[in-house]
């Protein structure tokens, strides 16, 4: 088995926030904690792009480096983890991450900082798989019913795909050949014509004043 | 007695010239090793049985409906 990946193409995310809810709902993440958001560049301007971010359980992950309690492990499948009973909620990972993605529950009314929370891949942590122990930490572990991330499967338009690394880069490369790229894509020359070949002039309609 | 002073002095500049050396201060990293609770494996379960192979095939089954040619033309 290769390494567990996300992807998310950004020609296809629609911002509908769709893998952000079934996160939260899934695994019953407190209010204020985002393991997974969809960030958007250039809002509102055409040809604006969102893309889904969340922990991308990177091979060589800035957090475990600069961890000084060592709570973090990565599983033979490639997903990073962390034990909760160890972290002592110092931030150090947040700051190390590019992504943003380790969070924070406050825990008490100054501020304080809870112990760390992350996309676990849905793979649970390292308590009894499938055990109220578990779920209550980490949430579901969907891994070890034979599923993957619910982000992933619950996309409705399959931007965000999740899974084994070489099963979705094969599912990429089908996706890019097949739909081209840039302009080719859809969109803009489906609806307004090519540069080279302008859209066909409406048809006059029967009856209208012009 | 002059070799002796002369002893004495040679070893006295070696001594004061010591203390000018200069060490490495490049600090080597070391990964630090994980020292929480164990995990289990994903397929140590009721459903896999701890069938290794078993779980990987559900996961290749399950990743191939995140691919909509093969969804749908499949």
């Amino acid at each position: 088995m290769a390494r567990m990946k996300f992807i998310c193409d950004a020609e296809r995310c629609i911002e509908c926030n769709g893998c952000v809810t079934a996160c939260k709902n899934e695994h019953e993440v407190p209010w204020g904690v985002n393991r997974r958001r969809v960030v958007t560049i250039n809002d509102g301007v055409p040809g604006e792009r969102s893309m889904s971010v969340a922990c991308m359980h990177c091979s060589d992950a800035p957090c475990m480096a600069v961890c000084p309690v060592d709570c973090f492990y990565r599983t033979d499948e490639g997903v990073v983890l962390h034990d909760k009973d160890l972290c002592i909620g110092c931030g150090y990972c947040f700051y190390a991450c590019p992504f943003g993605a380790p969070q924070f529950p406050q825990a008490g009314a100054f501020g304080l900082r809870g112990k760390m929370d992350k996309c676990t891949f849905c793979a649970g942590g390292p308590e009894a798989n499938s055990s109220e122990e578990e779920f209550r930490k980490y949430g579901r572990n969907r891994l070890a019913e034979g599923k993957l991330p619910l982000c992933a499967e619950v996309c409705s338009t399959k931007a965000l795909l999740g899974g084994d690394a070489d099963v979705l880069a094969d599912i990429y490369r089908q996706r890019v050949l097949t739909r081209g790229k840039g302009a080719e894509i859809w969109g803009w020359s489906t609806a307004y014509g090519k540069p080279d070949a302008p859209a066909a002039a409406p048809a006059p309609s029967a009856g209208g004043k012009s | 007695m002059k070799p002796l002073i002369a002893t004495a002095c040679v070893i006295a500049l070696a001594a004061g010239l010591a203390g000018c050396g200069e060490k490495s201060q490049v600090v080597v990293y070391k990964q630090g090793q994980y020292q929480g609770k164990a995990d289990g494996k994903p397929w140590d379960n009721e459903a896999f049985s701890g069938d290794k192979g078993n779980w990987e095939t559900a996961i290749k089954a399950r990743n191939q409906s995140q691919n909509e040619y093969r969804r749908i033309n499949g």
